[in-house]
């Protein structure tokens, strides 16, 4: 090898700054109209979540019990794929996520995207994003709501899938016996919310 | 329940081409257009990436793909530096040393690798630097194996040529 050849070989590398290179490259993004969507990690009292925000709203509220890579990869290929880490643009989300989980806010003003939610599913989320604070329904009052008195199952398939959950109140849907029925973050984080508002069922 | 865009093409989130490659196109950049540029670079690299990014017809090798941008990023930089020394030769020497002290990107021979052609510093970069088989420098810059080969020699007599000097 030669002396050249092994100068060459011996190039010094350099520390990267992700963090800068993260922050930097979200407000390029965004200013050039590409960032698409935007994500972050936030801490809760029931766990973290990750929250993904587009130009028109929030789009999802997830509870990162699983790998981030799945969640990902399902905006990525139901909304767009220019996706970036970009904590800046969701910082209304975690200041009002706080104010609630401390209860100093009772309802959120924040735009929502819709755009992962199609059908009849639409109508009953809307009309669940209307329960106010402290107060609950049953599946079949908010199927109701929709427009579809006898669609109570349905009503609980869509709340199931609600891609919002917290901003779009799904925990205040139960049973019309006060039985809790189900919940996609699992039925303690449901029982934590309803008695953080006062309305855990006896 | 939502139903899926359909696309035939699945993108990866665009975040993760960043947490992936970003410290080895870091890497590359430095070795093509010295630490002052390289960051800009990097930034350049994934900004145009992120404009085309919807339009990609295959997901096949996204990481030869950011290669490619990353060495035409690389090329801009040194031909705006170029003129800029051109212009005002004494002004640019006095902000590397103020930004950029004991740098040893600034002897010469990197100096002189910056000033090769952009494949030919490409292909240094990644067989020398990266130390990597052809056949892999070839796949990183989308060339063939020979291509890579003639590439790599061609810029090693160009820069002993320049060392000699």
């Amino acid at each position: 090898m030669t002396d050249l050849e092994q100068q060459l070989r011996g190039a010094p590398g350099a520390e990267l700054n992700r963090k800068a290179l993260t922050t930097a490259l979200a407000k390029r993004a965004r200013e050039a109209g590409l960032l698409d969507v935007a994500y972050a990690e936030l801490d809760s009292p029931i766990g973290e979540l990750i929250v993904f925000v587009t130009p028109r709203g929030l789009l999802r509220v997830k509870y990162a019990d699983e790998p981030v890579e799945g969640v990902l990869a399902e905006v990525a290929s139901r909304v767009s794929p220019r996706i970036l880490r970009a904590p800046a643009r969701t910082d209304a989300v975690r200041q009002q996520l706080d104010g609630y989980f401390a209860l100093r806010r009772q309802r959120f003003d924040l735009p929502i995207d819709w755009s992962l939610v199609r059908g009849f599913a639409g109508g009953v989320l809307r009309q669940t994003a209307r329960i106010p604070f402290g107060h609950v329904r049953s599946y079949g009052q908010v199927a109701a709501g929709a427009g579809s008195p006898r669609a109570a199952r349905a009503a609980g398939n869509a709340l199931g899938s609600n891609p919002i959950p917290i901003v779009v109140p799904c925990h205040r849907v139960l049973h019309a016996d006060g039985g809790l029925g189900g919940y996609s973050g699992g039925l303690d984080r449901k029982r934590y919310l309803l008695a953080l508002e006062g309305s855990l069922p006896a | 329940m939502p139903r899926a865009v359909s696309t035939s093409v699945h993108l990866p989130p665009f975040q993760r081409l960043v947490d992936d490659h970003a410290a080895e196109l870091h890497r590359f950049l430095i070795a093509s257009v010295g630490p002052g540029d390289a960051e800009d670079c990097l930034q350049e690299t994934f900004l145009s990436a992120l404009r085309a990014y919807p339009r990609l017809r295959h997901a096949g090798n996204l990481r030869a793909w950011l290669y490619t941008i990353a060495q035409r990023k690389a090329t801009d930089a040194v031909r705006r530096h170029r003129r800029n020394r051109a212009s005002d030769l004494d002004a640019v020497a006095e902000v590397r040393l103020a930004s950029q002290p004991h740098q040893p990107f600034d002897d010469g021979l990197w100096t002189s690798v910056r000033g090769l052609p952009s494949k030919q510093r490409a292909a240094l970069v990644h067989r020398f630097v990266f130390d990597l088989a052809y056949r892999d420098v070839g796949e990183r810059m989308g060339i063939s194996e020979e291509a890579a080969r003639q590439n790599v020699s061609a810029g090693l007599r160009r820069l002993r040529k320049e060392v000699d000097r």
